[in-house]
C-alpha cells in the first residue's frame, strides 16, 4: 500500500476510535447512535444467526439483475444512438439533465404497474442506472482514435469485423466506467426502494428495525450495506484503473 | 566526408520503369455538396510513380500531402480526375496497399506479437505461414525483446515499429507513410529513417513517404515532389540519384546540401503563402 | 442548423408523449393516466392552496439544501485540495461516500434531527455536498502549475492569485459539480419526504399511492420533471456563458 494509503486508513481508523470513544463515554445518546463495536457484534450477529438471510439474497439478486439490465440495454442503447447523428443531436440535452430529474419518484407508479415485490425494485434502479451506460458509451464510442478507424479501412475490414476487433476493446476502458457507475446506482436505487416501500429486502430490514426502535439491528443492518457497498466499488473502481492504465495512451 | 571504403558501389538504376501507380488530373474539394463551405484542399495533381522507387512529398501545412495519400490509398475519392494502381482504377482500399499513420495506430490492447499478426489472422492464411511471417517481420523491426509486451509498455519509437512491422507482414506492393517520425525526436528519426530504407531495400515495394522535414527527404528518397500552398500542386521534382544502398549518413555527400537548397528554394515561399505573409 | 437540433428535439418530445400515451393504451386506467389526464389534474391541482403548501415546504428544504451543499462543498473541496496529500488520501473516501446508498443513513439523520424540515434539509445537503465536494477538490488539484509559476514571475498577491487566476480556472469544473449537486440534493429531500414526512412533495406522492390516486403521483411527477428540467437548462446556460 502507498503512503497515503496508509495515512488514509489511520483517518478512518482514527475516526471510528473517536467515535467508540464518544459513544463509550456518553457524549452521544445510546438511543441516538450505538458504538462502532456495538455495530460490528450486531453485524456479526445477523450473518450468524441467518435470520435476515432470505433479504440479504433479494437484495443482493435485485442489485445484481439490475446492473445486469442497465449495462447490457444501455450499451446496446447507446450504440445505437452513436450511429443515428440526427437521433444523437435530440437526445443528448435530455441525457444531460436526466439525472436532474428525480426519477425515484416514478417509483410509485411502477408499484401500481408490478406491484409490491422484485420487478418494481428492479424496474427503478434500472432506470437510475442505465443512463450512465448509455453516457459512457457514447463517450467511449466517440473516444476512439480515427487513427484507428483508418488503419480498418487499410485493412479492407467489414464494418461488423471493425465493431468488434477495434471499436469494443478500443472503447472498453469507458465502458467499464460504465459499467462501475451502473452498478453503484443500481445498489443505490434497489436500497432506496427497499426503504421506502417493500416488504422485503435489507432497506425494508433497516426501516423495520428502525420503526421498531430497535437500534441495534438497524445499525448492524446499515454497517452491512455500507461494508458491501464499499467493497463492491472499490474493487471496480480499482478495475476500471487497471483498465484505463493498461489500455489507455 | 564520405571515406573511399565507404563509397557506394552501385548506383540505383530501376530495373523497370514501370508505372506503379498513376494520378491524373485528380483534385480533390471537402464539402462538394450543393450546400456547405467548400475547401479545394488537393490539385490538380499529375503523378506517375514508378514501380520500386522512394518517392517522398514535402510541402507547406494545409497543403494537402494527406489527402494526396488518401486519395491513392483509395481511402478518399477524387473530386475530379483519375487514380490508378497497378493498371487498375482505384476503388476502395487495393489488395497490396500498406500505410503507417502519424499517430500512433497500434492496438493498445493486444501485446506487439498480436498486433503484428492481425492483418495476417483476418486474411486467413495457415498458421505456419503466418507464425513464419510475424516471426520474420518482429526480427526484422528489431522487435524480439518485446514481442509479448504491450504498446502502453514502449517508447513512441518502437510502437511506430510495431505499425510498420504490422505492414510489412502482409508483404505489401505499396507503402504509404503519412509523416510517420512527425512525433519522435530528431535522433529516433533518424534511425527510424534507416529502417525504412532497409525495409523498402527488402520488400523491394515503392514506397512513398509525406513528410515536412526537407533533410529526411533529400535524404531518404529517389525523388522528391515538392507541393505548394493550398490547394497543392507540385511546383517541382528533385531527383537526388542517390546509390540505392544508402542510410542515414547520406548527409555527408557533398550534393546533400545543394538538393536540400533547392527544395527550400521553392518552399520557402509556399510555406510563407500558407502562413498568410509574403516573402 | 441550430432551427433543426430545435425541430429534432421537439419531434422526440411528441415521440415521448406518443409513447406515454401508448403505455396508456395498453395498460388501462387504473395503472397509469393519459398524458391529457395528467396535464388536467396538475392544473387542477395546481389551483389548490394545499398543493402550493407542499411545494413551499418542499421548495424551502430544497433551498437550504442546495445552499449547504454549494457552501460547505466548495469550502471543503477547498479545503483537502489546497494540500496535495490530503487531496490524494480523501479523494477515495469522498468517492466511496459518493457511492454508497445514503438512504441507509437516513434514520441516524432523523434520530439526531426528529421529524421536520432540518433532517430534510439534511438529507439534501448528504446527497448534495459530496459531488461538490469532489469536483472542487479535483479541480484545485488540477490547475496546471504553468499557471502558479506565471502568477510567482508576475508577482501576484494571494488574493490576486485565487480572484483571476485560481477561481476562473476552477470554474468550470465547480460548476459541473454544483449542477450535480442540485440535482442530488432535489432528490435527497424528496426520498426523505416520500420515507418520512407528513408534508411536502415526496409525501404528497407516497400518501396518493397509499390512496390509489394515479392522477396525483403522475401529475406531482410531471411537475418536478418540469421544474428540474428547466432549472437544469438555467444552469446550462450559466455554464456556458462561461469563458473557457
Amino acid at each position: 500500500m502507498t503512503r497515503e494509503g496508509w495515512i488514509r486508513l489511520s483517518v478512518v481508523l482514527a475516526f471510528c476510535v473517536a467515535v467508540e470513544a464518544l459513544c463509550r463515554f456518553g457524549a452521544i445518546p445510546h438511543t441516538v447512535f450505538i458504538a462502532p463495536s456495538e455495530m460490528v457484534i450486531s453485524m456479526l450477529d445477523i450473518l450468524r444467526s441467518g435470520e435476515l438471510n432470505a433479504d440479504i439474497l433479494f437484495t443482493l439478486r435485485n442489485v445484481l439483475f439490475s446492473s445486469a439490465i442497465a449495462v447490457g440495454l444501455g450499451f446496446a442503447l447507446g450504440a445505437l444512438i452513436h450511429s443515428l447523428p440526427r437521433a444523437r443531436g435530440a437526445v443528448e440535452p435530455l441525457l444531460a439533465s436526466y439525472y436532474s430529474i428525480p426519477t425515484f419518484m416514478f417509483y410509485p407508479v411502477f408499484i401500481v404497474v408490478f406491484g409490491v415485490g422484485s420487478q418494481a425494485i428492479i424496474a427503478i434502479a434500472v432506470l437510475l442506472s442505465i443512463v450512465a451506460m448509455i453516457a459512457s458509451t457514447l463517450t467511449g464510442l466517440d473516444r476512439i482514435p480515427s487513427v484507428l478507424r483508418k488503419t480498418a479501412r487499410i485493412f479492407r475490414m467489414s464494418p461488423l469485423a471493425r465493431a468488434v476487433l477495434i471499436d469494443l476493446p478500443a472503447a472498453s476502458p469507458y465502458l467499464f466506467t460504465g459499467v462501475k457507475l451502473s452498478f453503484a446506482y443500481a445498489f443505490i436505487g434497489v436500497i432506496a426502494s427497499e426503504f421506502i416501500l417493500s416488504g422485503a429486502g435489507i432497506g425494508y430490514s433497516i426501516a423495520y428495525a428502525y420503526n421498531n426502535f430497535n437500534n441495534q439491528r438497524m445499525y448492524g443492518l446499515m454497517l452491512l450495506v455500507i461494508i458491501v457497498a464499499t467493497a463492491a466499488n472499490t474493487a471496480l473502481d480499482t478495475i476500471d484503473r487497471r483498465l484505463q492504465a493498461r489500455l489507455r495512451r | 566526408m564520405i571515406r573511399a571504403e565507404d563509397a557506394p558501389t552501385t548506383r540505383f538504376i530501376p530495373a523497370d520503369t514501370q508505372v506503379h501507380a498513376r494520378l491524373t488530373g485528380v483534385t480533390h474539394v471537402y464539402g462538394a455538396g450543393p450546400s456547405g463551405a467548400r475547401l479545394h484542399a488537393l490539385g490538380p495533381i499529375d503523378l506517375d510513380l514508378k514501380r520500386g522507387e522512394f518517392f517522398a512529398v514535402v510541402g507547406p501545412s494545409g497543403c494537402g500531402k494527406s489527402t494526396l495519400l488518401d486519395v491513392l490509398a483509395g481511402l478518399a475519392k477524387p473530386t475530379d480526375g483519375e487514380v490508378t494502381f497497378e493498371g487498375h482504377r482505384v476503388r476502395g482500399v487495393p489488395d497490396g496497399v500498406g500505410m503507417v499513420f502519424q499517430e500512433d495506430a497500434a492496438f493498445s490492447w493486444l501485446t506487439v506479437r498480436d498486433n503484428v499478426s492481425f492483418g495476417l489472422r483476418r486474411a486467413g492464411l495457415e498458421a505456419a505461414e503466418t507464425a513464419r511471417r510475424v516471426d520474420y517481420a518482429i526480427g526484422f523491426m528489431g522487435l524480439r525483446d518485446f514481442a509479448h509486451a504491450y504498446p502502453a509498455q514502449l517508447s513512441g519509437g518502437m510502437r511506430q515499429r510495431v505499425c510498420i512491422a504490422r505492414t510489412l507482414v502482409l508483404q505489401p506492393r505499396l507503402i504509404l507513410l503519412d509523416e510517420p517520425f512527425g512525433a519522435l525526436d530528431q535522433q529516433t528519426r533518424l534511425l527510424m529513417g534507416d529502417e525504412l530504407l532497409r525495409l523498402w531495400r527488402e520488400t523491394k515495394a515503392t514506397v512513398m513517404l509525406i513528410t515536412h522535414a526537407l533533410d529526411e527527404a533529400a535524404m531518404l528518397s529517389d525523388r522528391v515532389g515538392v507541393m505548394s500552398a493550398r490547394p497543392g500542386v507540385f511546383i517541382d521534382f528533385v531527383e537526388t540519384d542517390w546509390p540505392r544502398a544508402r542510410d542515414s549518413r547520406i548527409v555527408s555527400d557533398l550534393r546533400f546540401g545543394a538538393i536540400t537548397a533547392r527544395l527550400w528554394d521553392k518552399l520557402r515561399i509556399e510555406s510563407l503563402k500558407s502562413m498568410g505573409t509574403t516573402a | 442548423m441550430a432551427m433543426k437540433r430545435f425541430g429534432d428535439f421537439l419531434i422526440l418530445l411528441v415521440a415521448l408523449l406518443a409513447l406515454w400515451q401508448g403505455l396508456y393504451a395498453i395498460a388501462g386506467e387504473t395503472t397509469i393516466t393519459s398524458p391529457i389526464a395528467t396535464f388536467a389534474h396538475l392544473g387542477q391541482l395546481m389551483r389548490t392552496e394545499q398543493f402550493w403548501g407542499h411545494v413551499t415546504e418542499t421548495g424551502w428544504a430544497f433551498a437550504m439544501a442546495v445552499m449547504i451543499s454549494l457552501v460547505g462543498g466548495i469550502g471543503l473541496g477547498t479545503l483537502l485540495g489546497l494540500n496535495r496529500t490530503s487531496g490524494v488520501i480523501s479523494e477515495p473516501i469522498l468517492i466511496a461516500l459518493y457511492s454508497l446508498p445514503k438512504v441507509t443513513l437516513y434514520p441516524v439523520v432523523l434520530l439526531c434531527f426528529g421529524l421536520g424540515i432540518s433532517a430534510k434539509v439534511a438529507f439534501g445537503a448528504m446527497h448534495g455536498l459530496i459531488p461538490v465536494a469532489i469536483f472542487t477538490m479535483k479541480a484545485i488539484m488540477q490547475i496546471k502549475p504553468v499557471y502558479l509559476r506565471t502568477a510567482q514571475v508576475l508577482r501576484l498577491s494571494p488574493r490576486q492569485v485565487a480572484l483571476t487566476i485560481a477561481l476562473p480556472a476552477v470554474l468550470p469544473e465547480v460548476l459541473v459539480g454544483a449542477r450535480l449537486g442540485f440535482s442530488l440534493s432535489l432528490l435527497g429531500v424528496l426520498i426523505g419526504e416520500m420515507f418520512a414526512s407528513k408534508r411536502g412533495l415526496g409525501f404528497l406522492i407516497t400518501n396518493a399511492m397509499g390512496l390509489g390516486d394515479i392522477a396525483t403521483i403522475m401529475s406531482v411527477a410531471v411537475f418536478l420533471s418540469i421544474f428540474a428540467v428547466a432549472a437544469n437548462a438555467l444552469l446550462l446556460l450559466i455554464d456556458r456563458a462561461i469563458p473557457r
